[in-house]
């Protein structure tokens, strides 16, 4: 019988919470690396049991975490246990936390600013790992998505990490600049049918795609508005909080924007909003329906300046229409006196026949709807804020 | 507490660090040389690569601004990193803690 396996990371470490494919009984492990920040966990599609996790803190940095056996034993790429943890000559064997900027004249451009909150330019400075993506078919590939903004590739399971400095260094890095969370990489979609296409998002910059594997880079931001930002229509700035497609139809985006919901049919070309009805357009996840490309999720949140829920009720809206059309799914969900927010990373979806639908609070909860959001019930109630939810469906 | 054996340096690491390095209580290490903040951390990254990176950062060298290095109740974050540790260090009788701020949530 098929299993899911769901990734949580939180503010004071990450849970595993496993299930059958009824998803009603579960089983929480955790926490694993307790105390420190978990900003990210993701599973690899080509060896399920391969799980990387972004483990992070303000005192100590960063620090990458792998786990080949689904969640039982973690380790740090290059330093398993019990083999010496220094090589030939005593040097160190770990490397696996060292993301450095590429600043060389051959393969990047020694771009080193980027615009900071007071409209200054400001040096690039390391900070933690906001998200990670393993390649679709190869174990020990795997893509990080950083603050200050920049995406990263190991191709030896994490152990360690090479820029992908096309992005940064294409030509708009000067106007970029932090949201209020940082300037932050936090999305990266690889493109099941095209190996050498994959997109990304930055706050605030917006969305980039490249079509040659990571070598080149261009912003695909036309058709967003963003009212904050001295030119509404620029290039770049704008603050992109999620971007998310169903793999079956590669070319067909969603995007929720700090304001906004759009999409996206000619693989992040050209954007429309398809805000439509909701109550509020405020918000930071989006996901899509797994079987159904045209079923898309988005938790509305009151405003900028009030990160929770609109009007203190819990309230996932659905789209059947691929936008514009929503309706509230709030059954099981709280109606009453609820404030919490659900961060940009903290949706997921299986993909069993059902479709499930998984979504973290900054409260603690972690909620699940079996039957692709009529109902919902929480897995578990009372862990820290959650930073970010993912799903693995194991067959 | 008594000191270690001749020429290693007791480190009392943040609870958080001693979990990625598996260690419980304090470290002692062998570390060559005259003692200093800068060669005690070679020696701790030497032995425990995990650490790498969390309490200096990988490319500048400089300490994390949250950690601070103290010893015989002496705040020494801001001396040179080649400064000589105090004697009480060096022969063991002190610890050289290394601290995170008391700060966050």
């Amino acid at each position: 019988m098929s299993r899911v396996r769901v990734l949580v990371g939180t503010r004071k470490g990450a849970f595993i919470l496993t299930a059958d494919g009824k998803r009603d009984k579960w089983k929480v492990s955790g926490p694993h690396f307790a105390g420190w920040e978990i900003y990210h966990m993701k599973g690899s599609p080509a060896n399920p049991n391969r799980i990387f996790a972004s483990q992070t803190s303000g005192w100590f940095g960063q620090v990458i975490q792998r786990s080949d056996d689904g969640g039982k034993t973690w380790t740090q790429p290059g330093t398993p246990p019990g083999e010496p943890t220094t090589g030939p000559g005593g040097m160190p064997k770990g490397e696996s936390n060292k993301f450095v900027y590429d600043t060389s004249a051959e393969t990047g451009k020694p771009l080193t600013t980027h615009q900071f909150y007071d409209g200054s330019q400001h040096p690039w400075e390391f900070k933690r790992v906001w998200h990670l993506e393993p390649s679709l078919t190869e174990p020990d590939t795997v893509y990080a998505g950083v603050e200050d903004a920049a995406i990263f590739r190991s191709k030896d399971g994490g152990k360690s990490w090479q820029e992908l400095s096309g992005l940064r260094g294409h030509g708009t890095g000067p106007k970029w600049q932090p949201g209020a969370g940082g300037m932050c990489l936090h999305s990266i979609i690889l493109d099941h049918s095209n190996p050498n296409r994959i997109y990304i998002a930055i706050s605030a910059a917006g969305a980039f795609r490249t079509d040659d594997g990571g070598k080149t880079w261009k912003p695909i931001n036309k058709g967003l508005y963003s009212k904050y930002i001295p030119n509404p229509t620029a290039e770049v700035g704008h603050c992109v909080h999620h971007i998310t497609m169903n793999k079956k139809r590669p070319n067909v985006l969603f995007m929720q924007k700090h304001w906004d919901v759009m999409r996206s049919d000619d693989a992040g070309d050209n954007w429309k909003e398809i805000s439509g009805n909701l109550p509020t357009d405020f918000g930071f996840v989006i996901d899509v329906h797994a079987n159904d490309p045209e079923t898309i999720y988005v938790v509305p949140i009151k405003s900028d300046g009030e990160h929770y829920v609109y009007e203190g009720k819990l309230r996932v809206y659905r789209s059947k229409t691929g936008g514009n059309e929503w309706e509230a799914l709030t059954k099981g969900l709280p109606q009453k006196d609820c404030y919490v927010n659900v961060l940009r990373d903290a949706m997921a979806v299986d993909s069993l026949d059902k479709c499930g639908i998984y979504f973290g609070t900054t409260g603690g909860q972690v909620y699940c709807s079996p039957n692709a959001g009529n109902s919902w019930k929480p897995i578990v109630r009372d862990l820290p804020a959650v930073l970010s939810v993912e799903v693995q469906t194991l067959r | 507490m008594s000191g270690p054996a001749t020429g290693k340096i007791r480190i009392i690491l943040p609870p958080h660090l001693r979990g990625l390095a598996h260690v419980k209580g304090e470290l002692q290490l062998e570390v060559s040389g005259t003692p200093t903040v800068r060669s005690v951390l070679d020696a701790l990254e030497a032995n425990y690569p995990m650490l790498t990176g969390t309490i200096r950062d990988h490319v500048t060298q400089q300490r994390r601004p949250f950690l601070r290095f103290f010893a015989c109740e002496e705040d020494l974050s801001h001396e040179s990193p080649d400064t000589p540790l105090p004697d009480a260090v060096v022969s063991g009788k002190e610890p050289l803690l290394i601290l995170g701020a008391i700060a966050g949530g």
